[in-house]
């Protein structure tokens, strides 16, 4: 049989060039109206009154005494408010929908809302810490005494998912239903959250998946919000509404990768870190939604690739009065990978080392204690990777030559991501259940799990025709409709592949023992693989089944007298157990890859009192074909043995060496230490003026 | 509200409308053309790419009545057409496609630029796609497509 990894033609192929996959926005319904958000102009206080223009015929507002059920989004930590009751706790807080047939009028109207507010005080600083997360490892701070201290402190900004088609959903009703038809990673959050917000039963919420033009964490959690206000109009006005964000609107209000502060402390004996001390914080923005959990993330990835016996580490999310933060492809990740990379580099410089050789001895090997005492399990390939890259790249003579000339560099990072959910989340929350149905000839994939690039109609299919040794015609795999599919989790976490592919590619040998039958189903659940015990409060044990490692060597010049990076060109070797498809995982390397470099040297986005000072794609510069350089890749089998052919996880893994590398390569350019992404030309001069070399 | 008088995808439309609405409006709701996208509304995405008079123009930056008299050829009209079919091969070679809402303007614009330039260096791809963004690939996939579908066509450009 063929080798899995050989790609084949995506099966969308077709019908995404010719214009013909359907979106959210291309879908258009018998009487179908629109619905645009009234925001808060303020970013903290209360509402006293609000006064709405006299609505014409057939024109509605909907708000929170609309909502039938809970007026929380059912997130997991619940503390958003489908619409607010009165209080106002960040700058364009959705207040109500007004709904109607006419976008025009709708704009209108929208204006003559008057709002009178009790203005409060907002909070911008980090100081009001509402989760606290501590572990220790080895003896902890004990074990740092006598030891040599070298500390320093990073930072990471905002970065936008800017995902090519905007946030969006169809609602209608159907009989008892209400069913909403989005763009959307995870039909089930949707329709979970709906369920709640309704007070309804199961039966009568329906989310159906549109094709998704990019997402990458971006819808995750936030269509829940806007999926919730948006049924609970349905079920008031009982008529088809559309609402979908323009441009600006989705750019000002939906979540963004947490901005990070990282204060590492490493404490050293004989050129070797011993105990390293952390303290990190992240800013949850208004609501804490899934902040804990991307804390956890970045807490647990405090040493990189690395073997450290002794931490002691702590982080906090602050909630501030801003435009909450959420999931972002790396989750957490890249914003430690960022500091801990640079914090390695630094320390060897400090200590006169190299520091390559730093690093490689301080890499992590197979049975090695993880930070939280879990164990890698698996090979860990590092080692043959990082000869790979330097052997491709020609590393080491670069390396050697820039550090005599001037604004050029090159970098290097190591890096890991830890594949699904943490802990026991699979286990204890998500439960995945898959089901594949025989119907005569045709075999069906009834799952969550949402193709929004990264290609999982194809690799799923692949998999399951590759098991059945039949035509990949022959297997058929539906947009997921919750009316149709079990739940069999959210398309996050780079689990989709290596967890719901494991529980799918059981499922299809089971098929196959009974493929003489004309139809059946079988229907499978997840189960966790025996070793995994993880203790979430204390952060003890296998955090994750198994982890991808990664290499990303980054070339840069920097123009000496404007300060703009060019890249000239990056190497990556990546171990992702087995890749289903090469070309689908070549695409998700170079794409992620692209999102990482952007987030440490291009992408800027901040706020001033609350305001997101971004809010286009003109101001908010993502790579253009004229940013991109070439991209060598190489992937190492590492077959994983509770993933399906032996994949582990792949979406993520790709964004998160990008800033570190970019960004020890423009440190070695200007011969300056970098201390915080985006490393733009305005913080170039400030170093070259001011920064240590 | 003015008469305005083009060709689309090969057929003369005479429409009675206000004239300074966008083309890409047009398309989509008047037309049923949903092949153009909107992804910023402001001309720098060009996710809403279409050819008027064989130039890539952004429909979302087009009003009405600039296109009096004009030819405009969306994804829908092109997808009849063998450049089309040799640079839809070429993106599927090459992994050009992975979310799809800027591939129908990124073919749009190979189109546009091969039209012009046959036999495009790495230099000029990147030229002719850079008004076009893409978040999935990082464009590389894309640069290889556009490589590919001018050596596979050859003699069609």
């Amino acid at each position: 049989m063929k080798d899995i990894s050989i790609s084949i033609n995506k099966v969308d192929n077709e019908d995404k060039c010719s214009g013909k996959a359907k979106y959210v926005a291309d879908y258009k319904l018998e009487g179908m109206l629109y619905a645009f958000t009234v925001r808060s102009q303020i970013a903290k206080g209360e509402i006293l009154k609000i006064e709405y223009p006299e609505l014409p015929n057939g024109y509605y507002v909907v708000d929170y005494k609309d909502v039938p059920g809970k007026n929380i989004v059912k997130v997991i930590y619940e503390d958003m408010p489908v619409f607010t009751t009165g209080k106002i706790t960040y700058l364009y807080e959705p207040i109500s929908l007004i709904i109607g047939p006419e976008k025009q009028v709708l704009n209108d109207l929208l204006k003559q809302v008057k709002i009178t507010y009790k203005e409060e005080e907002p909070v911008f600083e980090w100081t009001d810490s509402v989760v606290h997360y501590h572990f220790d490892k080895g003896l902890g701070e004990k074990a740092f005494q006598g030891l040599e201290k070298v500390e320093y402190d990073y930072k990471t900004s905002y970065q936008e998912q800017a995902y090519i088609e905007t946030q969006g959903f169809i609602g209608y009703p159907e009989k008892d239903k209400v069913t909403l038809l989005g763009s959307i990673q995870c039909p089930y959050y949707v329709k979970n959250a709906v369920v709640q917000a309704l007070g309804e039963k199961e039966d009568n919420v329906r989310v159906i998946q549109a094709t998704v033009g990019g997402a990458f964490g971006g819808k995750e959690e936030y269509p829940s919000l806007i999926g919730c206000q948006l049924a609970v109009a349905v079920k008031k006005i009982k008529k088809p509404i559309q609402l979908i964000f323009e441009r600006e609107e989705d750019m000002l209000v939906t979540t963004k990768r947490h901005p990070s502060r990282v204060h590492f402390e490493g404490y050293v004996l004989d050129n070797k870190i011993h105990g390293l001390k952390a303290v990190v914080g992240i800013d949850g923005g208004a609501n804490i939604g899934l902040s804990g959990v991307v804390l956890s993330r970045a807490l647990i990835a405090c040493t990189g690739a690395y073997k450290i016996d002794n931490l002691d580490i702590s982080g906090d999310v602050f909630r501030t009065n801003t435009v909450p933060n959420g999931a972002f492809r790396g989750f957490g990740a890249p914003q430690m990978f960022f500091a801990v990379e640079m914090f390695f580099e630094h320390v060897a410089k400090k200590l006169g080392i190299d520091p390559l050789e730093f690093k490689l001895n301080h890499l992590a090997k197979q049975n090695d204690f993880t930070s939280t005492m879990g164990i890698f399990r698996d090979p860990v390939l590092m080692p043959e990777m990082i000869t790979k890259v330097i052997e491709t790249s020609d590393y080491l003579n670069k390396r050697k030559e820039y550090e005599k000339s001037e604004f050029k560099g090159v970098g290097m990072s190591l890096f890991f991501h830890g594949c699904g959910f943490t802990g026991s989340g699979e286990q204890n929350h998500i439960k995945a259940k898959v089901k594949l149905k025989k119907d005569k000839d045709k075999v069906y994939i009834l799952i969550a799990a949402v193709d929004m690039g990264q290609g999982v109609k194809t690799s799923f299919r692949k998999l399951v025709s590759h098991i059945l040794e039949i035509d990949i015609e022959r297997v058929i795999f539906d947009n997921p409709d919750t009316d149709f599919v079990p739940d069999s989790g959210p398309t996050v976490a780079s689990r989709t592949m290596m967890i719901v592919g494991g529980i799918v590619a059981r499922a299809a040998k089971e098929m196959k023992d009974r493929f003489d039958e004309e139809s059946f189903v079988v229907e499978k659940q997840y189960v966790q693989p025996e070793y995994i015990k993880y203790d979430e409060a204390t952060f003890k044990g296998d955090a994750y089944p198994a982890y991808s490692w990664g290499v990303n060597v980054v070339e840069v010049e920097v123009d000496k007298d404007t300060y703009q990076v060019s890249i000239k060109k990056t190497w990556s070797v990546y171990d992702i157990g087995k890749a289903i498809d090469e070309r689908i995982v070549m695409g998700q390397a170079d794409g992620g890859l692209a999102q990482g470099l952007a987030y440490g040297y291009l992408e800027v986005m901040e706020h001033k009192q609350g305001k997101i000072m971004q809010k286009n794609m003109t101001d908010y510069i993502i790579p253009t074909a004229m940013d991109m350089c070439p991209m060598e890749t190489y992937l190492f089998d590492n077959p994983y043995a509770f993933g399906p052919y032996g994949a582990k996880g792949v979406g993520e893994l790709s964004l998160i060496g990008g800033a570190p590398a970019v960004a020890m390569a423009i440190e070695q350019a200007i011969k300056r230490r970098v201390f915080k992404i985006p490393v733009t030309p305005e913080y170039i001069m400030e170093l070259i003026n001011n920064g240590e070399n | 509200m003015a008469k305005i008088k083009f060709k689309l995808n090969g057929e003369i439309k005479e429409l009675d409308t206000d004239p300074s609405r966008r083309l890409l409006d047009v398309l989509r709701d008047d037309f049923n053309l949903t092949g153009p996208k909107e992804g910023c509304g402001e001309g720098e995405c060009g996710a809403c790419a279409v050819l008027m008079n064989k130039e890539i123009v952004n429909s979302c930056s087009v009003p009405l009545a600039n296109v009096l008299n004009k030819e405009i050829i969306t994804i829908e009209g092109f997808s009849k057409t063998k450049r089309y079919q040799v640079i839809k091969d070429s993106f599927a070679k090459a992994g050009g496609v992975q979310c799809g809402f800027c591939t129908p303007g990124m073919i749009i614009a190979t189109e546009s630029l091969l039209n012009k330039n046959p036999h495009p260096n790495e230099f000029e791809i990147k030229i002719g796609l850079s008004g076009n963004l893409c978040r999935c690939t990082g464009y590389n996939l894309i640069i290889e497509a556009v490589k590919l579908a001018a050596e596979a066509g050859e003699g069609l450009w």
